[in-house]
């Protein structure tokens, strides 16, 4: 179930996070925030949602067990991979630390994080998420293209929670 | 619409149910009704973490003393005070009850509102939270931003809301803040979620507000010959696909395979109201809208048909919007002078109506004011929009 994130590099000095991972007991499981919401890495990485086969509305978050289309006699619902791009919608930051569920360190300064609303042009449908790390409000304008990556969202002692990002595109850091 | 009353809103650190019972002790005696001849009591349950907390109605009855009336709880988020109206009128219209308690109440918590307990994957409050540390800030901050793109709006638009607010808050005894606000001090708060400041949000309170209705035919025989009558309870659902990304969603629905219709949920829940109620927004005196931010506010205005898309800022720096313009908005104060409590707060904007209607509002009273709206959206798709007239 162990999952490590980061090749070993052989004849180098090794992190303490890769002995951990070559150790294969000690290092974090990297497991998804949500189940079933997201897949792969790097250039593969996807937002995961529901098709119904009947009226071919797309669902995201996922549904499942039914279409939710009034006007749709209900067909199967199958995953399927939403586009890698979108436009910014809206987006706005959190300056306090938001409550929990969230989970921060109460011991770290807060940093706020930005969240925009994401237009999939294809699916026609707005989906939230948190930038990559380093974006703030002041880089974006309304209208602006982004595409999902993986991310991070927090790390306990044993799980590397992982979500997905939107990142301005021409951004590579 | 025999009675209405309030416990003032503020922090007290009291229950909702001390805050309910002076509320519906305020409205019964303001309606002349005895307690003991209310057929039928309806509570707005309170919220926690997003979903009913306390059960309100039998709550009530319980602590004015158990007499036999029929009792029901509602809920609907930010709209369950409409619908608990709504339940009386319709017990009423059907002729089950001649005269009916309406009470909400809440003892709101600290801070960020925030969902129940627990690791609940399938609870899209939860999810929100959890996933994108998403608070209720961050998405009026997702409204605003988008109204400034689009419509052109600025943060000194947004402001003026709360000048106009906070000037017609300072004259409501019932509200919790009761201080004038200049724009400076707007832009000097802290920002709480870009583009929006501390005072551009609406707090959460304490507060309850009661109405007592009755049939035309008890108002009559009650000496209430000319009462303020409710005319329209909208509490319509969003309609398939719902393209605004509304509280407490992550995502809006896919518009790939249906079109959307032409007017947002907001728009529709003010015109079924507006429909059943066989009026438009040019005959109205005064709205109460839910300014849970101030560019919110400016939504509403265009969700009202007060004036045209993208028109909400042009109407306010008008006057338009203010005491003694065209369409006075929020003259209680509204949400920034009040900050939220939850079940009471849809019920408080039909008090205000009855009040202005009466022509008993005092120093902000609405010259000759004869036709009233409310309107309010909260989480789950809820909403309501009440009209009012004499």
């Amino acid at each position: 179930m162990t999952y490590c994130p980061i090749e070993p590099a052989r004849g180098k000095l090794l992190t303490f996070r890769q002995i951990q991972c070559e150790g294969g007991t000690l290092s974090r499981t990297r497991t998804p925030v949500v189940t079933g919401w997201f897949t792969g890495e790097q250039d593969a990485f996807r937002l995961l949602g529901t098709r119904c086969s009947a009226c071919a509305t797309v669902f995201f978050p996922r549904e499942d067990a039914f279409c939710r289309n009034p006007g749709c006699p209900g067909g199967e619902l199958a995953e399927v991979p939403l586009s890698r791009r979108g436009r910014v919608w809206s987006y706005t930051d959190s300056r306090y630390r938001p409550p929990s569920p969230y989970v921060s360190d109460p011991e770290l300064e807060w940093q706020p994080y930005t969240l925009i609303a994401v237009e999939l042009e294809s699916e026609r449908i707005v989906v939230l998420g948190q930038t990559v790390p380093g974006v703030t409000v002041a880089d974006l304008t309304v209208g602006m293209e982004v595409e999902v990556v993986p991310g991070v969202l927090n790390e306990d002692a044993e799980t590397t929670w992982t979500t997905w990002h939107w990142r301005p595109t021409g951004v590579t850091a | 619409m025999l009675g209405a009353g309030m416990h003032p809103w503020g922090k007290w650190g009291r229950g909702f149910v001390e805050y309910g019972t002076v509320a519906a002790r305020a409205a019964l005696a303001d309606a002349g009704v005895d307690w003991r001849d209310v057929g039928s009591i309806v509570g707005a349950d309170t919220v926690r973490g997003g979903y009913p907390g306390y059960v309100a109605g039998a709550t009530f009855a319980k602590a004015l003393g158990w007499q036999g009336a029929r009792v029901a709880s509602v809920y609907a988020a930010c709209a369950s005070g409409a619908q608990a109206v709504s339940t009386a009128r319709a017990q009423i219209l059907s002729g089950i009850a001649d005269v009916v308690l309406v009470v909400g109440a809440d003892a709101a918590p600290k801070g960020f509102f925030r969902p129940a307990g627990g690791d609940r994957a399938d609870d899209p409050d939860w999810l929100r939270f959890r996933v994108l540390g998403a608070t209720n800030p961050a998405y009026f901050g997702l409204y605003a931003r988008r109204r400034m793109a689009v419509h052109g709006d600025t943060v000194e638009d947004f402001a003026q809301v709360k000048v106009k607010n906070a000037a017609l808050g300072a004259l409501n005894p019932n509200a919790r803040y009761r201080k004038r606000v200049t724009a400076e001090e707007v832009a000097a708060s802290a920002v709480v979620a870009d583009p929006l400041r501390l005072l551009d949000i609406c707090a959460t309170s304490d507060g309850a507000a009661a109405l007592v209705l009755s049939s035309m035919e008890f108002a009559r025989r009650h000496g209430a010959g000319n009462p303020v009558r409710i005319r329209a309870v909208s509490t319509v659902t969003p309609r398939f696909p719902n393209t605004v990304l509304d509280l407490p969603d992550i995502a809006t629905d896919s518009a790939v395979a249906v079109e959307p219709a032409a007017e947002t949920f907001r728009a529709s829940i003010a015109r079924a109201a507006y429909e059943e109620a066989g009026i438009g927004p040019e005959d109205l005196s005064l709205a109460e809208v839910y300014d849970l931010s101030t560019a919110l506010e400016l939504q509403w205005y265009e969700d009202l048909a007060l004036c045209g898309e993208g028109e909400a800022a042009k109407l306010l720096r008008e006057g338009a919007t203010g005491p003694g313009g065209r369409i006075p908005v929020n003259v209680s104060g509204g949400l920034a002078s009040f900050g939220e409590a939850v079940p009471a707060q849809a019920i408080a904007q039909v008090c205000e109506l009855t009040w202005q209607l009466r022509g008993t509002a005092g120093d902000r009273q609405v010259t000759g004011a004869r036709v009233g709206i409310t309107a309010n959206q909260g989480l789950f798709g809820h909403g309501s929009s009440v009209v009012a007239v004499r």
